[in-house]
């Protein structure tokens, strides 16, 4: 028997027709604008879909959905043709805190997946409950959905949610970035994109999404390969600080070394010398050494340098010197990016301004997209 | 809508047809004065390399093989209906040359043979090469490329050449190209041992100057490019682009894939570029032919040509003959100096059409992909790629159905698969990345009637309007044709692909009576 | 102005519609794009249209007539591009419009051409004994060049081993295809020597060349001077022990007489599809093939399109197109090597060919072709001043020697010209060991009378 796990927000992507930049925290003022809500909708597509691939596979498949209260999925899922468990509960209230307290019943109930309607708040909500410990895969509902758990369409999540299910225990896994920006930041008209974790979701080279773009097949099997040449070529003599993110991480894991996801951490001669470190032990480790200093691009925002690792601080920046600054990222991320450019935010705008301009970034071996870098 | 319904044979395959003892063909008996001579011929293979199983290829008649492959050339659409296919500069292919490539003035010619018996081949060669001169303002051309991608390969190979020649190759290993650039630019270059950086599209629709010239250095071995990109958009600093990479010692090249919007318009070499390429197929009246054979015409200076694959036409005297004694030549990219049946094709396309002919196909594809365009755009769904740029695309123009997908949850793929029910071959999507999402890349060109570019477009329009008020009908589709959709789950996975017969037969096995249900389905398809 | 027959909308009325329905005054204006000072400035400077097609004709027939062909010569060229009998069906087949025309459909609308596709990989794959055939690449020595490529990247190694006697044009598209020194991907071609009786490879100087290094051993069975390599067994052994994979390259007529190389140990097996019913073109019915073990590692490696048969909603049988993330369509440069337009045209003539003669037809086409071609040598060895270099165990080329009768094998094939008679390619400039020496190619097209004819023209012109 599998059994996923159905959440829906049914607030979730109100938001965006009438100009708002999300809907958490907002939804009266969103309801007064006249949104209507959408996410009922796409998630019924995403599950009739879901409904038919199982059906029109006549595998004798034992499939449960366990749908959450009401709005939150029961519902929409009573009446399909396959098993359904819908969570006690109902009264009407659908906040971040049903979400949180859907996912972590869901959790309890050992789902093997949970299938979501929502926006990059909703996935960041999950998340932070099931963590690592359980795929999620995203209907794409949301006003933000720079997260990369999100499939293309309502139908491409029911495909890929029927996929996973027939594939039962040997249905491939990967990791995606689950990243949100700061509302309140976001309309008083500044961009903070911010890393909350590492999600796992089913794999699937078309039907997901990687950030914003379609990334094709080659983001992964690229960007493992040139984070294991960068860790391969790395220069014993020098010192390596990596920053925040999952592309780092691989880069470390090619060394056979762990890698704090949200923070900084330094190699040295093939060690780890220091993680999730501050601005003064960065400044003390790098002290009298050559160093390099490998980043990523965070989140849909396309964050090189700033808010989202300030203990990257300018003194640290200026230390390790701006050519010795190397970016990976994975070429369908870049590409997602609107506008097209990478953004520097250090808090000096003397250093802002010598960052930008264009610079390399590695997006395979031996291959480099020359990006625009903002401030 | 037109009525059309794609032949049905459900031919079977052909390893599975005849009976034993059937003969196709049969050839001459040995010659008893040969048998006297060397014995049994069969054992003149030496023992240890003789075939002792037969292989297990049918045994048919000659007309049940004739039948056999003319039903499976019915159960193909190619031009029989409109493809407007993009990036590609499809053209009628003229049958004058279809009908003078059979003879044996083409067909029955050895490379080998003296120069002296193939001086109507070589001059041909040489008014194609002649004709090709005066389109880019190139010096010389070549036509061993076995196709486009196989020219820029050699272009690749040539910037080797002559960066070596100056004995800087170890130093400069880095080819510049776009994000919209023929996948093929960066592969062969990438084949050849260069290393890749490519400059993204930015505001304007094309990369930047700026980041061109963040982007070169003494690093730099050569740019590849195409203008107008796929979404039908001109580089118009690309003169400029040329001088940065020159100045900072690199070669140009010109991949001329999207030919028809400046065909007959501007010169390579005028805008500064050191070689380019034509795909003789296709842009010059040769057919595809589903994929070759093929040729990428592949031109350069005065100063490049000695590097060029040998050999290369020359004019002597009154003749032609083939010049092989060329020391700094890249060697080869292929075996002998071109598929002559393509360059006769070429020629035949280019002497038909002359210089106002030419100019004239640039101007009616510019003109017919503006009407479609405007016809395009006023359908739902359809959102065009860049839609802030306003200015008129040249040949074609990419679309997207973002907006199709994200109300109906129909792709493009689908759209193809329904549209192929009214006997309108796929349009091109895009080469990776997609830049836009749902893509789609119709070409006009100009041998297509306007009727039948309404009748494409009309086509669209009837299957998006069915996608918005029965997307099962699309996405089950295609209804009419040779054969149901392809469920291509399978394709990847090792213990299912099949590219041969036997492969298929050992993963397939024919079930046992009264097996699992999983494995009837596999009789079905093996009966 | 006359409408041009190629072009529908080519008449000022319908520029003049076409112009109207998108409001623009004029075609120019449809290229603002252009900056000025990129158009071409002046005429175009072509020859004259020959827009109309008896005139065209008429001129191409002209220029082609020029050309002396093998149809009205008797011809003893190969080494590459062979003359063989063509069946007629193949002709009609390979020239239908269905066939011509197509771009690139959908797996529906793309299906007869599709399945002629699989029937090419699925015959040619039971007469080299392998379960993977990817569709054609350019050449032989194109197939040759991947397949060392692909052996470079299973094995992680950057040395092959080349006969020395392989032909130069082949060669020299292996070196292209090996690289250059001075950058990453560089694979190094070494050169093996042949023994000087048997004409086969010296395996003393394999096994001293052959190392850990050593990605793979490459040779031809029939080689370049048309001999059987009889130590091939042990070649492919001793490749294996070093770790080496073995790429055997083969002329896919002879196998309805010859093993196949999956037999005697080849890993992957590279020839040309040009003798499997494509005329030579001068050159342009060139293709080649590629073919391994259904195995993924070999499978991961190849740059070409693999068509596989698969199953539709209705469970009929379609075609797909395997691994296609792999080529560089769905990696860019990331692919292996590259994918582009082929000779795929060929493969369709390849199938219906390969069809017709089914396992009786191969066998008896290649005992006609090895003893007619014996019978060349018999005969020509029996006239003073010649030798047949390696007068036994080669297929449908032999190598004529003329030392002994002091002449040039450029005189010896002037002198065949002026009777009709293209002689044996020109061996001493690519081969000086072997001296005045020519590769004669003897085929099923030639009758035992054509051989006589071709000993006496040879006789008359020595004397």
């Amino acid at each position: 028997m599998i059994r996923i796990g159905l959440i829906v927000n049914p607030i979730a992507g109100m938001g965006g027709r009438v100009g708002l930049k999300g809907t958490d925290g907002v939804v009266e003022r969103a309801r007064e604008l006249g949104a209507t809500p959408v996410a009922a909708d796409r998630a019924e597509r995403a599950l009739v879909r879901l409904e038919r691939d199982l059906v029109s596979q006549q595998h004798k498949v034992r499939f449960e959905l366990v749908a959450a209260a009401g709005e939150m999925g029961g519902d929409l899922a009573l009446g399909r043709g396959f098993s359904i468990d819908v969570l006690p509960g109902g009264d009407g209230s659908t906040t971040a805190a049903d979400t949180r307290a859907a996912a972590a019943e869901l959790a309890r109930r050992e789902v093997e997946l949970i299938f979501f309607a929502g926006g990059d708040g909703t996935a960041r909500d999950i998340y932070e409950v099931v963590c690592d410990r359980l795929p999620i895969l995203g209907i794409p509902t949301g006003v933000k959905m720079h997260s990369a758990v999100f499939a293309t369409s309502p139908e491409n999540a029911g495909e890929v949610a029927a996929a996973f299910v027939l594939a039962g225990a040997s249905a491939p896994l990967r990791e995606a970035e689950v990243v949100d920006v700061d509302e309140d930041a976001a309309r008083e008209g500044r961009i903070e994109t911010r890393l909350y974790g590492a999600a796992l979701v089913p794999e699937d080279r078309l039907r997901m999404q990687a950030a914003k773009a379609r990334s094709g097949p080659t983001d992964e099997a690229a960007l493992d390969a040139v984070c294991r040449s960068l860790a391969g070529e790395m220069d014993p003599r020098r010192v390596y600080v990596l920053g925040p993110g999952t592309t780092t991480r691989r880069v470390l894991a090619h060394l056979g070394l762990p890698k704090t996801l949200l923070g900084i951490d330094a190699v040295h001669g093939g060690r780890l010398v220091g993680a999730d470190l501050g601005e003064r032990e960065l400044l003390e480790l790098i002290d009298g050494q050559a160093a390099t200093l490998v980043v990523g691009v965070v989140g849909g925002q396309g964050a090189l340098l700033g808010r989202g690792n300030q203990q990257l601080s300018p003194t640290v920046l200026r230390r390790i010197g701006l050519e010795n600054v190397e970016v990976v990222a994975g070429l369908g991320k870049l590409l997602g990016l609107d506008p097209p450019w990478l953004r520097v935010d250090t808090g000096d705008p003397e250093l802002d301004s010598e960052l930008t301009g264009y610079r390399r970034v590695h997006v395979a071996p031996r291959r480099d997209v020359v990006f625009k870098v903002a401030a | 809508m037109r009525r059309y319904h794609a032949a049905v044979w459900d031919e079977p395959l052909v390893m599975e047809m005849g009976r034993p003892g059937r003969r196709g063909i049969v050839f001459d008996e040995v010659e008893p004065e040969v048998r006297d001579a060397v014995g049994d011929p069969a054992e003149l293979v030496p023992a240890g390399l003789r075939r002792t199983e037969p292989p297990e290829l049918p045994e048919l008649s000659e007309p049940e093989v004739l039948r056999h492959y003319l039903h499976l050339s019915q159960e193909t659409l190619g031009m029989m209906g409109i493809s407007l296919f993009g990036t590609c500069t499809m053209k009628y292919n003229p049958r004058l040359a279809w009908e003078l490539v059979a003879r044996p003035e083409v067909a029955e010619l050895h490379p080998d043979q003296d120069d002296e018996t193939l001086q109507g081949v070589l001059e041909l060669v040489h008014g194609l090469d002649l004709i090709l001169r005066a389109l880019s303002g190139m010096d010389q051309f070549v036509f061993q490329p076995g196709g486009g991608a196989h020219a820029a390969y050699t272009n690749a190979v040539l910037t080797r050449a002559y960066h070596a020649s100056r004995g800087e190759l170890a130093q400069r290993d880095e080819i510049v190209t776009t994000i919209q650039a023929h996948p093929c630019n960066p592969a062969t270059a990438a084949a050849a041992g260069f290393k890749i950086v490519t400059l993204p599209l930015e505001e304007n629709g094309y990369p930047s100057l700026e980041a061109l010239e963040a982007a070169v250095s003494e690093r730099t071995a050569a740019l590849m490019v195409g203008n107008p990109d796929d979404m039908g958009i001109y580089n118009p600093e690309i003169d400029r682009w040329v001088e940065v990479v020159h100045d900072a010692g690199g070669l140009c090249f010109y991949d001329h894939a999207n030919f028809n919007g400046v065909m007959g318009k501007l010169k390579a070499r005028d805008l500064g570029f050191d070689a380019c390429m034509y795909m003789l197929h296709k842009t010059f009246g040769a057919p595809k032919a589903g994929g070759g054979p093929a040729v990428g015409a592949y031109g350069c200076t005065a100063e490049l040509a000695r590097f060029l694959p040998s050999p290369v036409v020359a004019r002597e005297g009154g003749g032609y003959r083939l010049d092989r004694d060329r020391p700094d030549s890249i060697g080869k990219v292929r075996e002998f100096f071109g598929n002559v049946p393509q360059l006769v094709y070429a020629y035949t396309w280019s002497r038909a059409m002359g210089a106002a002919g030419i100019d004239e196909a640039s101007d009616i594809s510019v003109l017919l992909n503006n009407y479609m365009e405007k016809r395009l755009l006023e359908i739902r769904g359809v959102t065009k790629s860049q839609p802030h740029l306003t200015a008129p695309r040249l040949e074609m123009t990419r679309y997207s159905l973002g907006q199709l997908e994200e109300d109906t949850g129909i792709t493009v793929v689908d759209v193809q698969n329904r549209m192929v029910d009214f006997g309108i071959d796929a349009f091109w999507l895009s080469h990776e990345p997609w830049l836009v999402p749902q893509p789609f890349t119709p070409e006009a060109g100009e041998m297509w009637s306007k009727e039948d570019v309404d009748e494409w477009i009309d086509v669209l329009a009837h299957v998006v309007e069915e996608a918005y008020s029965d997307p099962e009908l699309v996405r089950t589709a295609p209804h009419n044709q040779a054969i149901r959709q392809l469920d291509g789950r399978n394709l990847d996975d090792p213990s299912t692909w099949a590219t041969t017969w036997r492969a298929y037969k050992r993963k397939r096995p024919v079930p046992v009576e009264g097996d699992g249900d999983a494995t009837e389905d596999w009789a079905k398809v093996a009966t | 102005m006359k409408a041009h027959p190629y072009m529908p909308n080519s008449t000022e009325e319908q520029h003049r519609e076409l112009l109207d329905a998108i409001g623009a005054p004029d075609v120019e204006s449809l290229f603002v794009q252009i900056p000025p000072e990129h158009r071409l400035q002046g005429e175009l400077d072509l020859p004259p249209a020959l827009t109309s097609e008896p005139a065209l004709r008429r001129h191409l027939l002209d220029l082609l007539g020029r050309n002396e062909t093998c149809e009205r010569n008797l011809s003893f060229l190969g080494g590459g591009i062979w003359q063989h009998h063509v069946p007629a069906i193949v002709d009609e087949i390979a020239r239908r419009s269905e066939f011509l025309t197509p771009v690139w459909g959908t797996p529906s609308s793309d299906h007869g051409r599709n399945q002629a596709w699989f029937e090419f990989a699925s015959q040619l794959g039971e007469l080299v004994g392998m379960e993977f055939v990817g569709l054609p690449v350019y050449s032989w020595g194109c197939a040759e060049g991947h397949a060392i490529r692909m052996a470079a990247r299973l094995t992680e190694r950057s040395h092959v081993l080349v006969p020395r006697r392989i032909g130069q044009e082949r060669l020299a598209v292996i070196r292209t295809y090996c690289g250059a020194a001075e950058l990453p991907g560089h694979i190094e071609v070494e050169l093996v020597e042949h023994d000087a009786v048997t004409g086969g490879l010296d395996l003393d100087d394999l096994r001293a060349k052959l190392s850990s290094r050593t990605a793979a051993v490459l040779f031809e069975n029939p080689g370049y001077l048309g001999m059987f390599e009889t130590t091939a067994a042990e070649i492919a052994a001793l490749a294996r022990a070093a770790g080496a994979e073995t790429i055997v390259g083969v002329d896919p007529i002879s196998l309805g007489i010859v093993a196949p190389p999956s037999e005697y140990g080849a890993d992957i097996v590279v020839g040309s599809v040009q003798p499997l019913g494509v005329h030579m073109s001068c050159g342009g019915g060139a293709g080649g093939f590629i073919a391994t073990r259904d195995e993924e590692r070999y499978a991961h490696e190849y740059p070409t399109l693999n068509l596989s048969i698969a199953e539709t909603v209705a469970g009929e049988h379609g075609f797909g197109i395997a691994l296609f993330h792999q080529t560089s369509y769905g990696l860019r440069e990331e692919g292996n090597d590259w994918t582009g337009n082929s000779v795929y045209l060929h493969a369709v003539a390849n199938a219906a060919y390969m069809a017709l003669l089914g396992p009786e037809g191969f066998a008896e086409v290649g005992r006609l072709i090895v003893g007619r071609s014996h019978y060349a040598a018999r005969r020509l060895a029996e006239l003073d001043g010649v030798r047949v270099l390696f007068p036994d165990g080669f297929f449908k080329e032999l190598v004529v020697c003329f030392d002994d009768a002091g002449a040039t094998v450029a005189d010896v094939n002037a002198g065949l010209r002026e009777q009709g008679i293209f002689g044996g390619s020109d061996l001493s400039r690519d081969f000086p060991e072997l001296g005045q020496s020519a590769l004669y190619c003897v085929t099923e097209v030639h009758t035992r009378e054509d051989i006589d004819r071709l000993v006496g023209v040879v006789s008359d012109v020595l004397a």
